[in-house]
C-alpha cells in the first residue's frame, strides 16, 4: 500500500498538515497513537493568543473541534489507537494497529509527534499526587476531576501558570509557584491572573521533597543558590496534597533520528531536534517535522507549521504548481514571523537561523 | 545555567518575580488612561505591558478606541478620547488584562474586570475587592455581571468600590472561596 502523505500525530500541527495537504488533493492517513485525536488542543480551555489568522480568541478545545470537521471534510483518515513504532528509508512507516503491524509507504511523511514533559526527580517524586502538569490539564479539563486540594505548582513557565490558573478554575487552591529561575518565565498576563487571586510566586526556589505515607501530604521547598543548589535554612513546608510539575517539554525525536534526519542540539528549542528548512522540511527528502517535535513553541505556531509542511508536499508531489504552492508558503511563513516578533520570539528567531545556517531556505528559489 | 526556554522579559520587576504589575509599573503603559480622563466617565484599562504577539482587543473595539498596528507585538496604545468604557476589550482579551474603570460615580468607582470562575457573582452581592497582588482591600458591592454568546464564558463583573480603588481593586473573593471544598469521590475510593 502506498499513500500520498502520512502524517504521525493528529494534534494541531498534524491536523493542520493533513487538511492543508488534502485541500490539494492528496490522499492523506493520519496515525495518532491516543484513542482520541486533538493532541493537546482539547486541554486548552483558554483563548489563544496571536491575530485573527491565528485564531486569536478562540479556546484552544473549539479550534480542535472545527480541525476534526474540516479534516473529515476534506476525507483525511485518521486512524487512532495507532503508535508508529518505525520509520524506515523510503519513508516507510510501521504502525501498531491492534494486535498487527502495519507498514505503509508514503510518498510524504510528516512526523508532528508532539512533545514529552520534563520530570525533576526528588525524595517523594513517586508518591501519589505528584503529577505532569498535562495531567493535571487531563483530569481537570478532560475528565472533569479536580486533581487535588491543595496544590504546589513546580515551575512559572507559560505551562505553569496557565495550568495554575486552570487549577484555580477547576477549584484546587494554589498555594505557591515556584521556580528555580530568576524570573518569570510565562507571559506576564497569564502569571497576573493567577496572582491577583492571591497565590504566591516564589522564584529562586525549588522543590526539596514531598512528604506523606501513602500520598502526598506536605512538600517542602528552598531558596537556590547561584548554581541550583537549596540552601540551607531556607526551607518552607506547604500543607499540599498535590505537586504540579511544569518543568518544560521535550521534543519527541525519535521518529526523526531513526529515519536519519541531521539533528542539532538547540538548548532554546527544548534540546536535540531534527534540523529543518522554513517549509519544516528536514534532510531527509519527503520528511518533514512539525510542531513541538520540532522545536517547543506553541499551538498557534505549531498550526502554521503544518500548513507550510502539507503544502510543501504539495508542491513537491506535483498537486500544486510551485509558483502558486511557493506564494502560499511565504505566506504562512510571514503569519509565522508575526507570532515570533517580539523578546518571546527572540529564542526561537535565533534557533531558525542556526537551522537555516545547515539547510538553506528552499522558498526564495526562483520556481 | 539559566534555562533558555524562561528567558527573562523584564519590563516590570514586580510582574517578573511576583507576577503582578505595581501602580508606577503602569504610569508609562500606552494603554492607561489619565486620571482626568477616567473622571469623566468608563473608560478602558490595558495592564498589558509586554510585547506578545496578540491583538483581539483591536479587533473588538468598534470605536478605534484600541491600537496594536500592524506588528502584534506591539502593546496595546488606548486612544482615550475615543473610548466609551463598552467593556467588548475586556471579554476579548485572551490575557484578561483589560479593564473598566469609572470614576464618575461621586464617592465610588466602578472597576469592570473579565472573571472566568463559576459560581458567577449574583448582583448586589457582597465581595472582599482584591489588589493585583491578591491582598484584601475591603469590602466592595457587585452592581453588574454580563456574559454574551459572543464573550464565550469571559464574563465581566462590575464592582463598586471606594474610588481611591479605582486603579487598585482587580479581583474580588466570596466568602464561599474560604470553605474547603469537598474531596473528589474517586480520591477517596483509592483509598
Amino acid at each position: 500500500m502506498r499513500r500520498d502523505l502520512i502524517v504521525v500525530g493528529a494534534g494541531p500541527a498534524g491536523l493542520c498538515a493533513a487538511i492543508e495537504a488534502a485541500g490539494q488533493g492528496l490522499d492523506v492517513v493520519v496515525y495518532d497513537e491516543n484513542a482520541k485525536p486533538g493532541g493537546q488542543l482539547f486541554k486548552q480551555i483558554h483563548k489563544f493568543f496571536g491575530s485573527k489568522e491565528h485564531r486569536a480568541r478562540e479556546r484552544g478545545f473549539r479550534i480542535g473541534e472545527q480541525l476534526l470537521q474540516e479534516a473529515a471534510d476534506l476525507g483525511v483518515e485518521v486512524v487512532l489507537g495507532a503508535p508508529v513504532i518505525g520509520l524506515y528509508q523510503g519513508l516507510t512507516v510501521q504502525a501498531q494497529i491492534d494486535a498487527r503491524i502495519e507498514r505503509v509507504r508514503a510518498n510524504g511523511v510528516i512526523l508532528a509527534t508532539g512533545a514529552s514533559e520534563n520530570m525533576i526527580p526528588f525524595p517523594g517524586w513517586t508518591l501519589p499526587g505528584v503529577i505532569g502538569a498535562g495531567a493535571a490539564q487531563t483530569m481537570a479539563n478532560l475528565h472533569g476531576i479536580r486533581p487535588g486540594n491543595d496544590l504546589l505548582m513546580v515551575g512559572c513557565g507559560n505551562v505553569g501558570v496557565v495550568v495554575a490558573y486552570q487549577m484555580l478554575q477547576a477549584g484546587c487552591r494554589v498555594r505557591a509557584m515556584i521556580d528555580a529561575g530568576s524570573t518569570i518565565g510565562g507571559y506576564g498576563v497569564h502569571a497576573a491572573k493567577v496572582a491577583r487571586t492571591g497565590v504566591p510566586f516564589h522564584l529562586g526556589h525549588t522543590i526539596v521533597r514531598a512528604e506523606g505515607d501513602a500520598r502526598v501530604e506536605s512538600a517542602t521547598i528552598a531558596q537556590v543558590d547561584d548554581r541550583w543548589q537549596p540552601v540551607p535554612g531556607t526551607e518552607k513546608q506547604l500543607d499540599v496534597d498535590t505537586v504540579c510539575l511544569a518543568v518544560g517539554l521535550s521534543p519527541s525525536i525519535q521518529l526523526a533520528a531513526m529515519a536519519g534526519c541531521r539533528m542539532l542540539h538547540l538548548p532554546e528549542m527544548g534540546g536535540r531536534v531534527p534540523v529543518r528548512r522554513e517549509d519544516c522540511s528536514t534532510s531527509v527528502s519527503g520528511l518533514y517535522v512539525v510542531g513541538d517535535a520540532g522545536g517547543i513553541e506553541e499551538a498557534s505556531s505549531a498550526m502554521i507549521q503544518g500548513r507550510m509542511a502539507g503544502m510543501a508536499c504539495a508542491m513537491e508531489q506535483g498537486f500544486i504548481s510551485p509558483v502558486v504552492g511557493k506564494d502560499r508558503l511565504r505566506m504562512l511563513r510571514d503569519s509565522l514571523d508575526r507570532l515570533r516578533e517580539g523578546p518571546f520570539g527572540e529564542r526561537i528567531r535565533g534557533a531558525e537561523n542556526r537551522m537555516q545556517a545547515v539547510l538553506p531556505s528552499r522558498l526564495e528559489e526562483t520556481a | 545555567m539559566s534555562d533558555p526556554l524562561s528567558k527573562p522579559v523584564l519590563l516590570s520587576q514586580s510582574l517578573s518575580t511576583k507576577g503582578y504589575l505595581l501602580p508606577e509599573d503602569l504610569a508609562q503603559a500606552s494603554g492607561v488612561p489619565s486620571a482626568q480622563r477616567r473622571q469623566q466617565g468608563p473608560v478602558a484599562v490595558f495592564e498589558c505591558v509586554q510585547e506578545i504577539p496578540c491583538n483581539p482587543c483591536e479587533q473588538a473595539c468598534e470605536e478605534g478606541a484600541v491600537r496594536v498596528g500592524e506588528r502584534i507585538t506591539t502593546c496595546p496604545e488606548l486612544v482615550a478620547e475615543a473610548c466609551t468604557g463598552c467593556a467588548k476589550c475586556v471579554a476579548a482579551c485572551p490575557g484578561q488584562a483589560v479593564f473598566v474603570v469609572d470614576e464618575s460615580r461621586g464617592e465610588l468607582a466602578h472597576v469592570t474586570m473579565p472573571y472566568e470562575f463559576l459560581p458567577l457573582p449574583k448582583k448586589g452581592q457582597r465581595v472582599t475587592a482584591l489588589d493585583r497582588s491578591g491582598m484584601v482591600l475591603g469590602p466592595a458591592e457587585i452592581v453588574r455581571v454580563r456574559c454574551s454568546k459572543t464573550m464565550d464564558a469571559t464574563a465581566t463583573v462590575t464592582m463598586a468600590v471606594p474610588r481611591d480603588w479605582a486603579m487598585l481593586a482587580r479581583f474580588f473573593r466570596m466568602d464561599r472561596d474560604q470553605e474547603s471544598p469537598p474531596l473528589p469521590s474517586t480520591r477517596e475510593s483509592e483509598q
